[in-house]
């Protein structure tokens, strides 16, 4: 499933990377500790975090991510969205909290996939 | 659903709390870091979380926590058990990731404890 | 296809400690060189992992730091040499959810105490040894196998 279709789906707010909206979305990966997310997530994952600063921009990117969606309507710092700009790292944001917006993002992958 | 029913849904390994498997669930809160959980968790919940200290369980009790849902099969450590059993709080551990744990919960019908946040200061 | 074990590059980076605004900038960069160089895609990734850990102990708790990389066919090296307080035990550095961070520094989702496991973890050699009050010497190989 291509993270536009995801963003359209939940009604994401995209901060930045809307050109890259194309990517296919392998999976999920929910968390705030980077070492967890380093050692754990997987290429084409979207990462599903409260984290807002620019670290979290090379994470996504070592590790390439699909994307970064952030939850509680959390947005980026400035410099965060800058790095995610020049990385090709498309940021969006949820008004949801983490749980419910895994499962929101859990069952359309699943169903797709079914 | 009951806790039981959590425990099947997500392969989970029951910890502590082998008798409190009747307790009724419906929501559900997944967090990693200490100050959100704080903030944010309601009583009556499901906890999802990857910390194991014993903060969490003392956390989980002061908020009314149901149950701690250990995710990404990690184990807490020896104090962190017996806190629990003296708090009564059970804890259970799952190899799914949170992201996952979260999904297959949601896909049978406990929802998020909190409504939608808007416009908060991203408190970072 | 290599067996040579021929040296494709060598090549070293400053990490500055307490500089969280550029910290990430050294593994990202070592991890395009890595790619540019053909090196097999398990084998990036795994330096990433390793290489980003290692940055982000430096800028976490040294003062600074120096990247040694060296790639042979087959094999990545990465050296991490800080001036910096040193580890006392590293026995206890090295259990999973052992952390000296400090507040600051767990909101932001590092100081989980998971770095060193990490390193050991996704490395298929990894020594490393500390002073305290001087500083500490991380080395890590990775292999294609």
């Amino acid at each position: 499933m291509k993270i536009e279709e995801i963003v359209k789906t939940l009604g994401l707010e995209v901060v930045c990377g809307g050109d890259h909206l194309g990517k296919e979305v392998t999976g999920g990966y929910t968390g705030d500790l980077l070492s967890d997310v380093m050692g754990n997530a997987r290429e084409g994952f979207l990462w599903i975090t409260r984290q807002v600063h620019q670290n979290i921009v090379a994470v996504a990117s070592l590790k390439e991510l699909a994307g970064i969606i952030l939850i509680n309507s959390c947005q980026p710092a400035r410099e965060t969205t800058e790095k995610a700009e020049a990385e090709k790292i498309p940021i969006l944001v949820s008004n949801l909290p983490a749980f419910e917006l895994s499962g929101k993002v859990y069952n359309l992958l699943t169903a797709k996939s079914s | 659903m009951k806790l039981s029913d959590v425990r099947d849904i997500l392969d989970a390994e029951v910890i502590v709390g082998q008798d409190s498997m009747d307790m009724e669930v419906k929501t559900a809160f997944g967090a990693d870091l200490m100050s959100d959980v704080l903030a944010f968790a309601k009583s009556g919940s499901l906890l999802l979380t990857g910390l194991t200290n014993t903060q969490v369980i003392r956390t989980a009790n002061v908020l009314d926590i149901a149950a701690i849902i250990l995710v990404r099969a990690k184990k807490p450590s020896a104090e962190t058990i017996a806190l629990a059993r003296e708090l009564k709080i059970p804890i259970l551990t799952t190899k799914y990731i949170l992201f996952e744990t979260a999904g297959r919960l949601y896909m049978k019908g406990i929802v998020g404890c909190l409504p939608k946040v808007e416009n908060t200061s991203g408190r970072n | 296809m290599g067996e040579t074990n021929q040296n494709l590059y060598s090549g070293s980076f400053n990490i500055e400690g307490g500089n969280f605004n550029s910290a990430g900038i050294v593994s990202t960069n070592i991890k395009s060189i890595l790619k540019k160089l053909g090196i097999p895609g398990d084998l990036v990734r795994k330096a990433a992992i390793v290489s980003y850990e290692a940055e982000i102990n430096v800028v976490s708790y040294a003062k600074k730091a120096v990247v040694n990389l060296t790639v042979n066919s087959g094999t990545v090296q990465i050296e991490v040499i800080d001036e910096g307080p040193g580890i006392p035990n590293i026995e206890l550095a090295m259990q999973e959810g052992w952390s000296t961070a400090d507040q600051k520094i767990r909101e932001m989702g590092f100081g989980a105490g998971m770095g060193l496991c990490n390193i050991k973890n996704y490395s298929d050699d990894f020594h490393i040894t500390s002073e305290v009050g001087k500083g500490t010497h991380l080395k890590m190989i990775i292999q294609t196998p």
